[in-house]
Order: C-alpha cells, then sequence, then structure tokens
C-alpha cells in the first residue's frame, strides 16, 4: 500500500513539474526511478522506447513503469496520477481564460517558460543518450536517426523500427 | 436549404459525447511517432470545425503554457469547450486509451522476456534510434530559440543546472523562472 502511495506521489509531482511536455521531466523521473524504485537506466530506456513505439501520446509508457513497479494497479496509479493534477491545472486555467482573455503578463510568462522547457528537453535528450549510446553502433543508429527524421518525411515509427530491427541484427551478428 | 444552415452550424459547435469520444480515440490510435497537436488541429479546425483557428491557438498556448502533455492538455481544454467537465473527461480518454492498451500489452511481453537477450538487441536499437529521433524532436520544437541570444543563454543555463549540477527540476524551475521572466518581462523585446 505504502508503495502504491510513494509511487502516486512522485507520478503526482512530476505531472505538475511536466512543463513544456512530459520530456522535460525524463531525467528528473530517470533519476528517482533509479534511487528509489530499483529501475535502472537500461530498463528505463527500453521502457521509454516502448512509449516511442506507441500510438497516442509518448509519455503513456509511464504505464509500463507502474506495470514494473507495482503490477496492474501500480500501472492504474501511475496513470490517474501522471496524468490526473496537470489536467486539472489546464482545465482550470482553460476556465480562467475565458474568462480574462489576453494579457501581456501571460504572453511573457509563456516566453519566458518555453527556452526553460527546451532546456528541460535537451536534458531529457542527454540522459536517455547517456542510457541509449553505449556503442560505435548505437551511436550511428541515433546519429541516422536524428538525419532522417530533420532532413526526409518517413514516418518516424518506420524509422525506429528499422533502426530497432538493423541494430539487433548488427549487435547479434557482432556478438 | 438556407433554412437548415443555423441547424447545421449548432451541431457542429456540440457534438454528442459518442462522436467526440470516437474521434478522440481515432487520434489516439493512428498518431504514431508524434505530432499528435497536428492530428488534433485537423479535427477541431478543419475536418469538424469545432474549433476556430483563434480558439485553437488560444488552447494550444494554454496547453503549452500548463503542465502536462500538449496533446494531453488539448483534449481537456477543447472538450470542456465542446460539452463542459464530461466531454473534457470524454476526449482525454479516448486520446490515451488505444496507446495504454498497446504499451500495457508490449509491457507484459517486456516484463516477462525482458532478460532474453534478441529482446535486450532490439529494445536496444530501437532506444538508440528513439534518442536521435527525442533530439530532432528537441531541435524543431526549439525552433527560432537556438538562434535567439536570451533564449539560447537560458537553455543552456537550465541544462547544466540540470544535467552537470543535477540539481533536481524543481530547484531548477525556481531558479530559471524568475530569471527568465525578469528577461521576458511585459515591454521587452524578444
Amino acid at each position: 500500500m505504502s508503495l502504491l502511495i510513494h509511487l502516486a506521489w512522485t507520478f503526482a509531482l512530476l505531472s505538475i513539474l511536466a512543463v513544456g511536455g512530459g520530456t522535460a521531466v525524463l531525467p528528473e523521473m530517470q533519476t528517482i526511478l533509479a534511487h528509489q524504485f530499483g529501475i535502472d537506466h537500461t530498463q528505463f530506456v527500453h521502457i521509454y522506447s516502448i512509449g516511442q513505439l506507441a500510438p497516442g501520446p509518448n509519455m503513456l509508457m509511464v504505464l509500463v513503469i507502474g506495470y514494473q513497479i507495482a503490477g496492474l494497479l501500480g500501472a492504474g496509479v501511475v496513470l490517474l496520477s501522471f496524468f490526473l493534477p496537470s489536467s486539472l491545472m489546464c482545465f482550470y486555467m482553460g476556465r480562467l481564460w475565458n474568462r480574462f482573455g489576453e494579457s501581456p503578463w501571460r504572453r511573457s510568462i509563456q516566453n519566458a517558460l518555453e527556452p526553460i522547457s527546451i532546456g528541460l528537453m535537451s536534458s531529457g535528450v542527454y540522459a536517455v543518450a547517456k542510457a541509449s549510446v553505449v556503442s560505435s553502433i548505437t551511436l550511428v543508429l541515433a546519429l541516422v536517426t536524428l538525419y532522417l527524421i530533420l532532413r526526409t518525411k518517413i514516418n518516424p515509427v518506420l524509422v525506429i523500427l528499422g533502426s530497432g530491427g538493423f541494430g539487433a541484427l548488427l549487435m547479434a551478428y557482432l556478438n | 436549404m438556407s433554412s437548415q444552415l443555423p441547424v447545421n452550424t449548432q451541431l457542429a459547435k456540440s457534438p454528442n459525447l459518442g462522436d467526440l469520444f470516437i474521434q478522440f480515440l481515432t487520434i489516439g490510435a493512428i498518431s504514431f511517432g508524434g505530432g499528435i497537436i497536428a492530428y488534433e488541429r485537423i479535427l477541431l479546425v478543419e475536418k469538424r470545425k469545432w474549433l476556430s483557428a483563434d480558439e485553437f491557438m488560444a488552447y494550444l498556448a494554454i496547453s503549452q503554457t500548463m503542465p502536462g502533455l500538449n496533446s494531453v492538455n488539448m483534449a481537456v481544454l477543447a472538450g470542456d469547450h465542446l460539452r463542459g467537465v464530461l466531454g473534457a473527461v470524454i476526449a482525454t480518454l479516448g486520446l490515451i486509451l488505444p496507446g495504454s492498451l498497446f504499451v500495457l500489452g508490449i509491457g507484459l511481453i517486456y516484463a516477462n522476456a525482458g532478460d532474453h537477450p534478441s529482446i535486450n538487441w532490439i529494445l536496444g536499437g530501437i532506444a538508440a534510434a528513439a534518442t536521435g529521433l527525442l533530439a530532432a524532436i528537441t531541435y524543431k520544437i526549439g525552433d527560432t530559440h537556438w538562434r535567439h541570444v536570451k533564449s539560447l543563454a537560458i537553455i543552456i543555463c537550465t541544462f547544466v543546472l540540470m544535467s552537470i549540477f543535477k540539481l533536481s527540476l524543481p530547484y531548477v524551475i525556481l531558479i530559471m523562472a524568475p530569471i527568465s521572466i525578469y528577461l521576458f518581462r511585459p515591454g521587452q523585446s524578444q
């Protein structure tokens, strides 16, 4: 029971901190999960990859984390605690917005928060890269994907699946 | 013919809950590889005309400013706009249901076979590619911020506090938010 409360508290906090989207809390999530819930960096990156393959919001992968830690109940608790607090805040902000409309301060705060969330996203890239780019093969896969996503219109899921399959073949062959 | 127009407009503005659910469920099921906001815009503004382009932009701004995933926040706001509290709940549930079932299915397999070497190779390869994808998305979302000195300085300071000094996230925000809001206060140029 205390494990579930701990999970709920952790993900509710991450939910409220996720300014700029889920990627902004990736490094924090990774650190907390490693220190407090025994999910190591490799597991975390594997689970993150599953989220990338899923349709809908990529951060739904938090369900797998909940499942790993406390089974189906854990997945449910994580789903509620990760999506409810931020959604409630947004809901009330939407209603306030409809009452007050645009003010110069609102625009300022948004402009100010944008670079912070991009900085946090960069930290997210760094955290995931540290755990997933572990050899020359994985480095090449990451760079090729970066290039393909930025320069071509190929569906990202196909790029990821292709490079996952290709990488698996290479690693299996070299082992 | 013309007498029916107001009726149609009325219908377009208040979809029934079932339709709202199905539309967001569809987005949740087909929006692979990010870019959900784009799908939501197509549905809300172009396909069903449930929101005007202006309303969509206003809700997008709130979605991005508030914590939480932008696509989920958009579902909350659009759902509330169209059908109140129940609409917000229904739209959000529709959006996250397909992906939730998907990750739970794969997660189940992973939890039971995560030690198998081939699973490790495949997920290892996918993880490396996902890192490339994440870098690309971050670069794209950063857009013009990468070229503005003020924005770039904030980005770098945030990154250094978070990744190099390894401060915890609440502290990073407590330090950076006041500085950044001061720099971007009303009346300042970009």
